[in-house]
């Protein structure tokens, strides 16, 4: 019934860039298929994780995790040095990279030092930041992703939609096929069965490769420890089979002490997929040492920056870099629960995409990312490092239109003159008083010439139209003695409520 | 000047000047005050609630409840080691059996094919479990090497009642572990399991299909 290995051939992933956020959200509101599958899988996630709190102090976790990360970020440059130290030590070997293209030339060098042909990858975030498997498969060093989700949006030529449920975009008839087709397996509807000929796949891919990459939960100083969580077992694959294994991490990732990782996975697990555990939690602190009979005879970890250096010398912004990666904003958002993970066009999708994504793109590429939000606050409140991110979002609008500090890249990329001069306008006029009275009663008297349609604002809504009668001009009548008892009606039924 | 420079500078140089770090207290995360009987309930509730199995056995019959196991799940090839206690009694008890034990203190390039599809079962002591997530904790040896719990397609784990402590913390803590970290240190809750599509949980993705707990009791207990 199982083709015995996959015919994977170097796909050329589909693209989706954050550009076309808008033309994108269309086209995923009008995918009853797209709304469906992740109209489903979130609200199972939302409530899986409401319930998986329900015995814990949760705000003071939530306390204990956000100090967790701020410590760690207050030490960063310190105990980067110390985890680099520690690693050595232990036998792994530590790299810096200011880029990703950068850490792609590193891991590219270290798989071509062991002649390497065959990749396998646990996931990684920071990889797909990167675009790592295509440089691998530029020159000519196959990637294979080994996390079900990851091989399967991969073999569907397509990027991960969520950061902790790669293929939650697809439903099992999709899958089915997908798998009917790049694989040979049989078209069926029984889970089972399609897990069992993944599991058959990728175990011979396990064996074969060369070189194991993976990513980084946390990083400890402490001990030079790095921590992988998963359910899979294809991490535990990944960084145990292959000779050598090559594991990534954004600078960020690092936490001091090996105590400060117990909260953390509490709160990452329960928070992401509403589990008290997952299955495995991977310490891994060497290489195989002399006497061990398995394990990896190479172990690498490369550090990379890849724009988090500029996040961190901001106070507001540097919240962003406590993120544990969990996805409980997107979970929760109510825009991406819509329109889904690839609509947003960036590695990162959902609110901390919008609030990440600015920073390694730039506000030109991703400016309407942070638009992309209702700021009806879900995300900062079940985000389980307390990031302020609706706070962040209207701090990024703001640079957006050349309001903030201008140390985002791109800042004021939405500035046009005609607006900065409207609401110039509008602020004069607002601030004296017979200018103020004279304009509104000169629009009133015009209101019928007020467009009907005020662009996208009005899809949706009723186009505002000026009272006939100012609010203040009814006011004054009726403080004269004046009122006709009708007071309101200049007003009734003329504004969107 | 390198890469590695460039970024410990900036983050040194922070233009919004330096960070202070706030106190952690961890009180959230330990003093359960739970008895012996709430972690071993707890325990066995939420590993069973991911799929894992418990069989009670005391220190004296484990390795008949282990022979009786082996042959009810179809064993023929039972991978373990041959130091630890747990391995020496299995070993012993079974010699006579007509399990096939595999010996897993070899150099595994040596034996990578035979162990992906020739090996049945994996036997492993375990160094405790925590009360509170339903999880084994195990530093692999030479003698119990990593890959003995993950590849085999059922994970046989020994587990002393009486080393089942309350949250993952305080197994931290009380054992020191910061003070020495063994090549890899694993918590395992449950056999491999994914619900990569459409959300359908479905079990041996990658690694056991099958988690069973022998939790030995002292004799009478």
């Amino acid at each position: 019934m199982m083709d015995a290995t996959p015919t994977v051939q170097t796909p050329t992933v589909q693209t989706y860039t954050p550009r076309e956020f808008h033309r994108q959200a269309h086209d995923a509101l009008g995918n009853p298929q797209i709304r469906a599958n992740f109209r489903k899988a979130m609200d199972g996630l939302m409530d899986k994780r409401r319930d998986v709190f329900g015995d814990w102090d949760l705000e003071t976790l939530r306390e204990l995790g956000a100090n967790i990360r701020l410590r760690a970020l207050a030490k960063l440059p310190d105990l980067l040095e110390q985890l680099e130290a520690n690693c050595e030590a232990n036998g792994i070997r530590v790299h810096w990279a200011e880029d990703g293209e950068q850490a792609c030339r590193i891991i590219r060098e270290l798989c071509e030092a062991r002649d390497a042909k065959a990749v396998i990858k646990g996931k990684s975030m920071v990889t797909e930041e990167m675009h790592l498997n295509a440089h691998l498969e530029a020159a000519g060093i196959e990637a294979l992703e080994s996390d079900l989700g990851e091989y399967l949006v991969q073999l569907n030529e397509q990027t991960p939609s969520h950061i902790i449920m790669p293929a939650i975009h697809l439903n099992t008839d999709e899958i089915s096929g997908i798998m009917h087709d790049k694989t040979g397996l049989e078209r069926t509807r029984d889970v089972d069965v399609m897990t069992a000929a993944a599991r058959h796949q990728l175990r011979e891919r396990f064996m074969a490769a060369d070189v194991g990459i993976s990513g980084v939960n946390f990083a400890v100083a402490e001990t030079g420890t790095l921590c992988l969580v998963e359910n899979e077992g294809n991490g535990r694959m990944t960084t145990t089979v292959p000779p050598v294994h090559i594991a990534v991490t954004g600078i960020e990732k690092v936490v001091e002490q090996l105590r400060d990782v117990p909260p953390l996975y509490a709160l990452l697990t329960r928070s992401a997929t509403g589990q008290h555990v997952t299955t495995y939690f991977n310490m891994i602190n060497s290489p195989r040492k002399a006497g061990e009979h398995d394990g990896p005879e190479e172990v690498h970890l490369v550090l990379v920056d890849n724009g988090r250096s500029n996040i961190y010398q901001d106070d507001e912004l540097l919240d962003t870099l406590r993120c544990i990666r969990c996805g409980a904003c997107m979970n929760h958002c109510p825009v991406y629960t819509r329109v889904g993970g690839h609509t947003y066009g960036t590695t990162y999708p959902g609110p901390i995409g919008s609030i990440l994504m600015p920073h390694l793109m730039g506000l030109e590429e991703t400016k309407d990312l942070p638009t992309a939000s209702s700021l009806c606050g879900a995300c900062g409140e079940v985000c389980p490092v307390k990031i302020p991110i609706p706070d962040l979002l209207v701090r990024l609008r703001r640079e957006s239109v050349g309001e903030g500090r201008g140390n985002v890249p791109g800042a004021g990329v939405k500035r046009t003159r005609t607006e900065a001069a409207a609401w110039k306008g509008f602020q004069w006029l607002a601030t004296h008083p017979s200018a103020w009275r004279g304009g509104t009663a000169v629009a009133g008297k015009l209101r019928a010439l007020a467009p009907a349609r005020l662009g996208p604002w009005t899809d949706y809504r009723s186009a505002p139209k000026p009272a006939g009668t100012s609010l203040h001009a009814l006011v004054k009548r009726h403080r004269a003695g004046k009122d006709t008892g009708n007071t309101t009606g200049g007003n009734r039924g003329e504004h969107d409520s | 000047m390198s890469a590695r420079d460039t970024i410990l500078r900036r983050l040194r140089e922070r233009t919004d000047g330096p960070l202070s770090a706030p106190e952690s207290d961890f009180a959230v995360v330990t003093h359960r005050g739970w008895s012996a009987e709430e972690r071993l309930e707890r325990f066995e509730r939420l590993i069973t609630s991911v799929h894992g199995e418990v069989l009670h056995v005391t220190r004296d019959d484990w390795t008949q409840a282990l022979a009786q196991l082996l042959s009810d799940k179809g064993v023929n090839r039972l991978a373990l080691g041959r130091e630890h206690p747990v391995a020496a009694e299995a070993r012993a008890a079974l010699a006579d059996a007509e399990v096939e034990l595999v010996d897993v203190d070899r150099a595994i390039e040596s034996w990578q094919r035979e162990q992906f599809d020739r090996v049945d079962a994996g036997l492993t002591s375990v160094r405790g479990a925590i009360a509170e997530t339903g999880s084994l904790w195990l530093w692999p040896t030479p003698d119990e090497p990593r890959r003995l719990s993950l590849v085999p397609p059922l994970h046989v784990a020994v587990l002393d009642a009486d080393t089942i402590e309350d949250t993952f913390f305080d197994v931290v803590e009380a054992h020191d572990w910061a003070g020495g970290m063994p090549t890899n240190a694993l918590l395992i809750s449950g056999p491999s399991k994914t619900a990569d599509i459409e959300q359908t949980l479905a079990y041996g993705v990658h690694g056991p299909r099958e988690l069973v707990v022998l939790v030995r009791h002292p004799k009478g207990a």
